[in-house]
């Protein structure tokens, strides 16, 4: 019974925990997003003044505020200032952190807010391994893990036996490396874009398109192993008569490229869709300038699709990993009349 | 004549909605059927239920992915 009070006071703060920063962002986001009031309520304005200097997007929210009153394009600017890449990490009530821009010769290499989001993420997976790989070290053979290593076990496990072993089958193992890589790469940076000030590098089609690239080369190198120049070569003929090759070639090499685009647009409308979702939501009391609207809708909606998002975050992860075992597997595959029909299914 | 855009992109991210909605809806109502019939399949179905529902979820991302593009031009 004790323990039951136990875990209800736990799921207590922790919602609690999740509201109030919520709560907190949608104080700043009032001064981001409502210049007006600064000016019609002096109260407010002498608020902002006690935050510190006024902040440049707000004053830039001003200006266009002043430019034209329409209220839509102004909520508009401010989400795609949310969702885009840019050069300014924001800690809103404190001020920001202007990133250095770089150019070398011609290409735009500078340091981004969702470039400073993937080496966040790069920097908690090896601390987080670190940890839990130490911890398996010390252990000894008959003995279960506990707290951090047992949570990754599990999750390593599930990749390792229902993702890479059902998908690719024999010879899973050098592929797993990338998978689990993957995977808790992709999991903590969609994670990563649901707590305050972080931002979604899988949101930023560049991010995505680079992991997808990874898969396709890694699918390729598969099927070259598997079946060796002649086979690869082979393969992209369908296996039909040569008069029909003027039609084949062209599809399966097509078909080559859509597996990896269709990865990159699925991961990364899905995490900009849930983004722009929560915000627009939150922009609804803010367009209609109502509290009630906020108390109605804006809070318990934007918070059902946080939650929403809090699940997606873990099914996309495992979608990108789960299709790139599918097509590791598929493509290093022997040929056979039913793994052909399977081919056939996922070439959408 | 500029707002006529905003309206193809709401039509046209409503349509792909209606497509991916029919298309997942079947998806879970055969895994459901399946599962029932054979609940010691309930691993393999919801694999395959999910594989299929990204699929189709991933074309109707390509719609609204352009549907967006339109309405920001």
């Amino acid at each position: 019974m004790k323990r039951v009070k136990a875990i209800k006071a736990m799921a207590i703060f922790r919602v609690t925990a999740l509201i109030v920063p919520i709560l907190f962002s949608f104080n700043s986001l009032v001064f981001a997003a409502n210049p007006e009031m600064q000016e019609v309520q002096p109260a407010a304005a002498s608020v902002e003044a006690v935050h510190g200097e006024a902040h440049p997007v707000a004053a830039t929210e001003a200006e266009t505020a002043h430019g034209d009153a329409h209220g839509e394009e102004k909520a508009g600017d401010v989400i795609m200032h949310h969702i885009l890449d840019n050069n300014v990490i924001a800690f809103e009530p404190f001020g920001e952190i202007e990133l250095p821009k770089i150019v070398i010769g011609g290409f735009d290499l500078s340091i981004t807010k969702h470039v400073v989001m993937l080496w966040t993420v790069s920097a908690i997976l090896i601390a987080l391994f670190a940890v839990a790989g130490g911890k398996y070290r010390k252990m000894t053979a008959r003995e279960a893990p506990k707290g951090i290593a047992n949570a990754l076990e599990a999750l390593v496990q599930f990749i390792r036996l229902d993702v890479a072993k059902a998908n690719i089958g024999k010879g899973y193992e050098k592929y797993l490396d990338y998978l689990l890589t993957v995977f808790f790469f992709i999991l903590l940076c969609n994670l990563l874009g649901l707590v305050p000030y972080g931002a979604t590098a899988t949101g930023n089609i560049n991010v995505t398109l680079t992991l997808a690239t990874f898969t396709f080369f890694l699918t390729q190198a598969a099927a070259l192993k598997a079946h060796g120049i002649k086979g690869y070569l082979a393969h992209l003929t369908g296996g039909t008569h040569p008069a029909l090759w003027i039609i084949m070639i062209p599809i399966e090499f097509i078909g080559l490229f859509t597996k990896p685009v269709a990865l990159t647009i699925r991961l990364f409308a899905n995490m900009t869709a849930g983004h722009i979702v929560i915000l627009s939501l939150i922009f609804i009391s803010f367009i209609l300038k109502s509290y009630i609207v906020a108390v109605v809708m804006s809070v318990p909606f934007s918070i059902f699709i946080y939650l929403l998002e809090l699940f997606v975050a873990f099914l996309q992860a495992f979608i990108f990993t789960m299709l790139s075992a599918l097509f590791i597997g598929l493509a290093s595959a022997h040929e056979g009349h039913d793994e052909h029909e399977a081919g056939a299914a996922t070439h959408h | 004549m500029e707002g006529l855009g905003f309206l193809g992109a709401g039509i046209g991210a409503g349509l792909a909605v209606i497509g991916a909605g029919l298309g997942i809806g079947n998806v879970a109502a055969s895994a459901a059927e399946g599962v029932a019939r054979q609940p010691e399949a309930t691993a393999d179905i919801r694999t395959t239920m999910i594989i299929a529902a990204a699929l189709i979820e991933g074309v109707a991302l390509f719609g609204e992915v352009i549907c967006v593009l339109l309405a920001l031009k």
